[in-house]
């Protein structure tokens, strides 16, 4: 996996400060999403890391600086599981075929879509779920349905917040092997997260956020006693298992 | 038999009839989108503000009360949509000063200068007398404009109801598809405000909505079901308010709160679990970072 991206920029913030109101979550921040990228944002709770993804996206507007996108950039987003109303009364499959909103205007689906949406369950595992509540699926289950709302749209960059936010084990290393095929297949991914050993050690790049970028690279090169202290405001210890950076608290470590 | 019969033969009631069915219908269709996108209290806040606007054009046009309160109805939805989107302050408290304000206005206008339309009373409580052809086919009208516009927009309404931030970046101009909302809101309480009354409106628009996700775990049934328990009360209310010689609106709402009472006793928890959150949608919890 190249990580970085090798391909046209798809968005590029430029010097960009963004926030809410009159508070600012983040400061010059200067960032390119390319063709074939697979980027982790890393950062602790409220540095920033969903704002940033919020810009990506579209659906804030920067306080300063600008944002560039490729003409007709589709973009498809996954919530993170605890924003999610589950008690909002939709099935998986009513939820899938929101991803066809702009295209049609009357409320029933059209054999092609139905015959979409049974496909891109079926290629996430999640077929027979399709008239099943919201509500009765298991955490990974729900991450697969808004993974295959995604994929609906058939996007150029996919935008994750939190993918692995309370989900198991077995769960997390699921989706993490399905983004890689995503990626493999030529989507750029960009997703957000603060676990450090369970999912950002695993991904090809890294971005370390706390209100302002504070190093980019490969996990070896930013999973950092330094940079993790800049980046959690905390000192960790840092260990290699397997060519892998394992993440311990430092007076753990020490003692 | 015969008792049920015979109010039927009075032009008066069939038209009360008609009119309260199609007022609950259609209350409990546009409510469901309402109670999903946890805006109960701007049902309540339009049609008090609706009322200043109704009190207001007493004064200066009795006949066209309806395109004035309508106007006001529209221009106080907007107000709090834009208060509450570009200020600190939140959609509750927009919708509290704006619209309690135009009521106390309303009150006020009422009391100076009084009516030469409906009374004051028959404004808040409701009533089928002296409902005119042109209020029934303006309430026939905005029924048929509002099945159209969710019928056409439904995908959007219900994408932006569900999930507004994925629905903007998807392409879906979500500020636009609210103020539609807004808009048949206000014109649907409007349309209704003779027949059920201000002050009653707001819980037409809320209790068959919520009736219904007690009752399914289906969007579209949701709908179906809103709209018909929403007609029942209407009839209902409408016969039990002839017996009972009490305004129309008090017995439509009293039947819709009997009804809620039948559902919960039957769904029990499972009901109340599936209505947990109604009233926490349409803010964020907290301000992601």
């Amino acid at each position: 996996m190249t990580g970085t991206g090798v391909g046209e920029a798809l968005v590029t913030l430029t010097d960009v400060s963004a926030g809410y109101g009159d508070t600012h979550v983040l400061h010059d921040i200067n960032f390119t999403v390319r063709e074939d990228q697979f980027t982790g944002i890393l950062g602790p709770s409220g540095a920033g890391k969903t704002t940033m993804l919020r810009l990506l996206l579209g659906s804030l507007k920067p306080q300063s600086g600008t944002i560039t996108r490729a003409p007709k950039l589709a973009v498809s987003y996954v919530p993170q599981l605890e924003t999610v109303d589950w008690n909002f009364p939709i099935t998986v499959f009513e939820c899938v075929l929101m991803s066809r909103t702009a295209r049609r205007l009357l409320p029933w689906a059209t054999a092609g879509e139905k015959a979409d949406v049974a496909s891109v369950l079926e290629r996430l595992g999640i077929g027979d779920l399709a008239h099943r509540h919201i509500r009765e699926l298991s955490g990974g289950q729900q991450q697969r349905m808004f993974l295959a709302r995604a994929l609906l749209r058939k996007p150029a960059m996919l935008l994750l917040d939190e993918p692995t936010s309370g989900v198991d084990f077995s769960t997390r290393h699921d989706v993490l092997h399905l983004l890689a095929d995503l990626h493999e297949d030529g989507m750029s991914i960009v997703l957000t997260t603060h676990d450090l050993n369970g999912m950002a050690a695993h991904l090809p790049h890294l971005v370390c956020v706390n209100h302002h970028i504070v190093a980019s690279g490969t996990p070896q090169e930013v999973i950092t006693p330094d940079v993790l202290e800049g980046t959690f405001g905390a000192r960790m210890e840092v260990l290699q298992h397997l060519g892998v950076p394992v993440v311990v608290d430092d007076s753990r470590a020490a003692g | 038999m015969t008792s049920i019969l015979e109010p039927l033969q009075f032009a008066f009631f069939q038209k009360g009839l008609l009119v309260a069915a199609l007022s609950g219908a259609l209350l409990g269709f546009i409510g469901v989108y309402i109670v999903l996108r946890g805006m109960s209290y701007i049902g309540h806040g339009l049609s008090h503000a609706i009322f200043g606007g109704f009190a207001a054009m007493q004064l200066f046009a009795a006949q066209l009360y309806v395109v004035g309160a309508g106007l006001w109805g529209v221009l106080s939805a907007i107000s709090i949509t834009a208060v509450s989107r570009r200020s600190r302050v939140g959609a509750d408290a927009a919708i509290g000063v704006i619209t309690t304000a135009s009521f106390a206005l309303g009150v006020a206008l009422f009391a100076k200068f009084g009516t030469s339309g409906p009374s004051f009373e028959n404004a808040l409580f409701g009533s089928i007398l002296g409902i005119s052809a042109a209020q029934i086919w303006g309430l026939v009208g905005v029924t048929l404009l509002t099945v159209a516009v969710v019928f056409l927009r439904y995908r959007v309404l219900l994408f932006t109801t569900f999930d507004p931030d994925v629905a903007q970046a998807s392409g879906v101009r979500v500020a636009r598809v609210e103020a539609l909302l807004m808009i048949i809101l206000s014109l649907a309480i409007l349309a209704t405000l003779t027949v059920i009354g201000v002050t009653l409106v707001a819980a037409m628009l809320v209790i068959p909505a919520v009736i219904a996700r007690m009752l399914t775990n289906s969007f579209g049934r949701m709908l179906a079901l809103s709209t018909g328990i929403g007609a029942l009360c209407g009839l209902v209310g409408m016969y039990l308010s002839y017996y009972a010689s009490v305004p129309s609106g008090t017995m439509i709402v009293l039947v819709g709160a009997a009804v809620f009472l039948v559902v919960l006793a039957i769904t029990g928890a499972r009901g109340l679990r599936r209505t947990a959150g109604l009233d926490s949608h349409s803010e964020p919890v907290g301000v992601p970072r």
